[in-house]
Formats: C-alpha cells, sequence, structure tokens
C-alpha cells in the first residue's frame, strides 16, 4: 500500500492537472480540420484536375484559412501571458513541439492564401475590386505550371507537418502517459483527414453541387480518386472507408502500446477503456465518430439507403470529441 | 560547472511547513499558491507501516522536460549550477511546461507566467543558502555543489541510503531524500 497525503493545493494542478481548458481541444480540432483541407487541396492542385465529382476542393484553402484564423485565435485565448505571446517568433526551439507549431502556422498561411488564389470565387458580398484583382492574380499563377505545382506541394507538406504536430505536441510530453506516444502523431492527421473530408461533403451539400451517387467522391473517396482518377467502382468503395478505417487501426495500436506498456500506461489506457472517460469515448469517439459512419457509408454505396448528411456530421462530432476527451483525460493521467 | 542539488534528511523532517512560509516570504509567492509544499508517504502493510515526511519542490531535472518543450526558451538552464528557471519576460503562459512536469511543480503564476521554486539562486549568488534550508529547524535540509566531492551533499549521498522522486520518469532529478537505511 502506498498512501501520499499532501498539504500542496495549487490551482490548475491540485487535486488533478488543469492546465488546459477548451481552447486547446477546439484548437487541435480546428488545427487538424485544416490539415486534412490543405492535404486534399493540395492533392487537388498537384493532379492539376478539374474534376466534376470534386468541386468542393476549390473551397478548401478558403474554408482552411477561415478555421486556421478561428483555431488560431484560440490559442491565443489560451495563453496566460498574452502580451509576449510575439516571443514564439523570436526564436526556434528544436526539442519543444509548440515552437515547430507556431513556424508551421506561420508558413501554412501564405499557403492556404495562394491556394485560394488559384480559385477565386465568381462573387463576394463586398470587395468587388479586391476579387477582380486577386482573378488577375490568379490567372497569372495559373500560367505558370510549375508555379501551381510548387503551391499544391507546399499545401501537401504544410498540411502533412499540421496534422502530425498536433499530436506530437501531446505525445512529446512524457509526464502525462496517455499521451506519450508518437502514434498520435499520425492518428491526429487521419482523424484530421476524415473530419476535412467531412467538413467539404457539407460545403459541397450547402452549395446544391452535390450529385446523387457520388457520395464517396465528396465524403472521403475524392482524396484517392485525385490520386487515381481510374479507379473503379470497387476501389472507390474501399477509399470511401479508407480514413476513418485507418484511424481506427492506428487507435487500436495506440491503445495496445499503452496497455502493454508500464502500470502507469496501463492505467491511462483505462481511462478511456473503462474508467471515467470510457462512456464518453466509447459513445462518441469510436461508435458515433467512427462505426456508425463507416456503416451508413457503406449502405450508401451500396445503394440500400439514400443518401444524407448524417456520416459527415457523425465525422466531424467524433473528431472534435477525440481531442476534447484526449486533452481532459491525459492531464489527469499521470505518473 | 557546479550541479547544485538539495539533500533531505527524511529522518529528520517533521512536517512543520517551516520551509514552504519561508519560501512564500522571501519569495512573495502568490496567496493559494506554493512552491514547496510537505508529502506525506505512507508505505507498507499493517503492522509494518513506514511513514516518509518529505519537503517537496521542483527537483530541477538534469533532464528537464519542462526546458525541452518550452517553445520560446523561457525555461531553461541557469548557467550557474544548472538551476531550472523561467525568464517571467519570455514566457507567453502556454503552460506545456506545467503538463511537462510528472512532478506537478509548476504552476501558472496569477501574472501569466510559469512559476516554480527557482532554488532561491537569488540569494545562492550571493553566497547565502535558499530560504527553505536556512530556516529548517531540525537542520534536515542541505544544499551544495554535486559536483564538489567535498561538499557536504555529495558526502551525504556517498553516506546514506537515498533516494529521488520518481526515478523511472527518466529526469534524473538533483532533489535527494535521504532515508533511515
Amino acid at each position: 500500500m502506498l498512501e501520499l497525503s499532501s498539504n500542496r493545493h495549487n490551482p490548475g494542478i491540485d487535486p488533478a492537472l488543469h492546465a488546459w481548458g477548451w481552447e486547446i481541444p477546439v484548437y487541435l480540432f480546428l488545427g487538424g480540420m485544416v490539415a486534412g483541407l490543405l492535404v486534399l487541396g493540395g492533392f487537388h492542385i498537384l493532379k492539376g484536375r478539374n474534376d466534376p465529382h470534386a468541386e468542393a476542393y476549390p473551397w478548401a484553402p478558403m474554408l482552411g484559412v477561415v478555421l486556421l484564423s478561428a483555431g488560431m485565435g484560440t490559442l491565443f485565448l489560451d495563453l496566460s501571458h498574452k502580451l509576449y505571446v510575439w516571443r514564439l517568433y523570436l526564436t526556434f526551439q528544436p526539442t519543444s513541439p509548440m515552437s515547430w507549431g507556431a513556424w508551421i502556422l506561420l508558413l501554412v498561411y501564405p499557403a492556404l492564401l495562394l491556394a485560394a488564389l488559384l480559385h477565386p470565387p465568381e462573387t463576394v458580398p463586398f470587395g468587388d475590386a479586391v476579387l477582380a484583382r486577386a482573378k488577375v492574380w490568379s490567372r497569372w499563377l495559373r500560367m505558370r505550371p510549375r508555379l501551381v505545382q510548387a503551391i499544391g506541394a507546399a499545401n501537401l507538406l504544410g498540411g502533412v507537418s499540421l496534422g502530425i504536430y498536433t499530436g506530437i505536441l501531446l505525445g512529446s510530453l512524457g509526464a502525462r502517459p496517455l499521451w506519450n506516444s508518437a502514434i498520435l502523431g499520425p492518428l491526429f492527421l487521419f482523424s484530421g483527414l476524415s473530419t476535412a473530408a467531412a467538413a467539404l461533403h457539407l460545403l459541397s451539400m450547402l452549395s446544391k453541387r452535390q450529385v446523387k451517387g457520388q457520395f464517396g467522391d465528396a465524403l472521403l473517396g475524392g482524396f484517392f480518386k485525385l490520386l487515381d482518377p481510374k479507379a473503379g467502382g470497387e476501389a472507390m468503395l474501399r477509399a470511401d472507408t479508407s480514413f476513418l478505417t485507418i484511424e481506427l487501426g492506428i487507435m487500436a495500436l495506440w491503445l495496445l502500446g499503452l496497455l502493454t506498456a508500464t502500470s502507469v500506461h496501463r492505467e491511462a489506457a483505462a481511462l478511456l477503456l473503462s474508467g471515467d472517460y470510457a462512456p464518453a469515448f466509447w459513445a462518441l469517439v469510436i461508435i458515433t465518430g467512427i462505426l456508425t459512419p463507416l456503416f451508413i457509408q457503406t449502405a450508401e454505396l451500396s445503394g440500400k439507403i439514400r443518401h444524407t448528411a448524417a456520416p459527415a456530421v457523425l465525422v466531424i462530432i467524433g473528431g472534435f470529441a477525440l481531442r476534447w476527451i484526449l486533452v481532459s483525460a491525459g492531464q489527469t493521467s499521470h505518473w | 560547472m557546479s550541479r547544485l542539488a538539495m539533500v533531505i534528511d527524511t529522518a529528520l523532517c517533521v512536517g512543520c511547513s517551516d520551509c514552504v512560509v519561508a519560501c512564500k516570504t522571501e519569495n512573495n509567492v502568490p496567496e493559494g499558491y506554493c512552491r514547496d509544499w510537505i508529502t506525506e508517504s505512507v508505505r507498507g502493510e499493517f503492522p509494518t507501516v513506514g511513514l516518509e515526511i518529505r519537503s517537496e519542490r521542483c527537483n530541477h531535472c538534469t533532464d528537464a522536460p519542462c526546458v525541452s518543450c518550452c517553445p520560446t526558451g523561457a525555461s531553461h538552464v541557469h548557467d550557474f549550477g544548472g538551476v531550472v528557471l523561467v525568464e517571467h519576460d519570455k514566457c507567453i503562459g502556454c503552460k506545456a511546461c506545467i503538463a511537462a512536469c510528472p512532478y506537478d511543480a509548476r504552476f501558472g503564476n496569477p501574472e501569466g507566467y510559469a512559476d516554480k521554486c527557482t532554488f532561491c539562486i537569488h540569494r545562492v549568488e550571493k553566497g547565502l543558502l535558499p530560504a527553505c534550508v536556512s530556516v529548517c529547524p531540525t537542520h534536515c535540509m542541505h544544499f551544495g555543489d554535486l559536483e564538489d566531492p567535498e561538499s557536504e551533499v555529495s558526502k551525504l549521498l556517498h553516506s546514506r541510503p537515498n533516494h529521488t522522486l520518481l526515478p523511472e520518469a527518466g529526469t534524473k532529478p538533483n532533489v535527494y531524500y535521504l532515508t533511515k537505511g
């Protein structure tokens, strides 16, 4: 038996660590979605396709700019010494994932804006003069295929970096056993890809461009269709489920790693599998966010049920719940 | 290069909290917060139960995760004695260091920056002992340079059984606890 009693009662530390509130999970969710949008948009640009099945992709960079700005806003709100935020950009600390992230966020902005410039909207509510100028620049850019390819590559690399960094940010904090795994990087990347694809799907539905029967293209399959435009029906079905399936597989590996490590890591995994966070984890992340969308989508693709926006909404709920639960549960896990 | 360390004799510590009060007074620690604290650890099964009373604080780890995760370099290892410090004007209050510490030794100062024990470096650089060490009524706390084999702390660690907190976390703490052995 080991019983510890302490007279320390530091706010935010005791009885359990609560350093990060709502701002960080919101940022991680938005950052992950932007990472997915960058990757999907980057592939779209690199392939140079004007695919009618992927009409939502030109919107990816603009949606990304909005979401990234919102995410950076929540990051700023989380800082408790806000006036010194500029200190982030006077240095580069190679051992700090947060320092990497600060610079990645800064570099992602121009990549997103250049990608948005490649596909300016037809009309905007305000600023016709700006739009006209943007269209001039857009034509100038599109006449330079190598520059367009470079923008696509920058979006793709920026997206992968941003997506992985959000996971590594938590994974590098060894004091919190639940987070202490580098596999959180790929997990957050694929979760970000699935939420981004879902967001694009919703966007295309809102813009009333969604074509019945091409749900797979818009939700998840578009990414792989861009990779292989000649992909057939069976390949398409695999592509539709790929991001979520990979995410589920990575999550299983992550939990397996914790369960086969030290006792503190097993206790951390138990928080999600059978402990205080288990109901939310199973209900919101696994069932709502992954298994149900996979099931509905498969049924939709086989023509058994009518296509709806439900899977996309569920994927987004699941992606957000994953970050929220992970940040909360991770802070309570300790050595 | 020196390596400052604290050695605390748990056989003498009575948990009076004088060290806590001295630290709060010396360092003007905000009300409701503390940089050091008393932990009572009870181990074993009745009737063979052992009690260890410890004065705990930042361990000024040699491999400090709070330093490596800091995005601005505000958390740093001081040139003198390898003491881990926070430069307030560089800290942005991201709280990564707070989450990175396996000892939960850091906290967010109400003014916004990350706060923790400094080994009273402002006193040590003047040749004085840390406030907590200087007031201890049982003289259970010792402070000095581990790189000097003739220092009091080096001799104590060589002559008495001792342990650090959470050595399995791999941070190489520089606060040691002497046990009865």
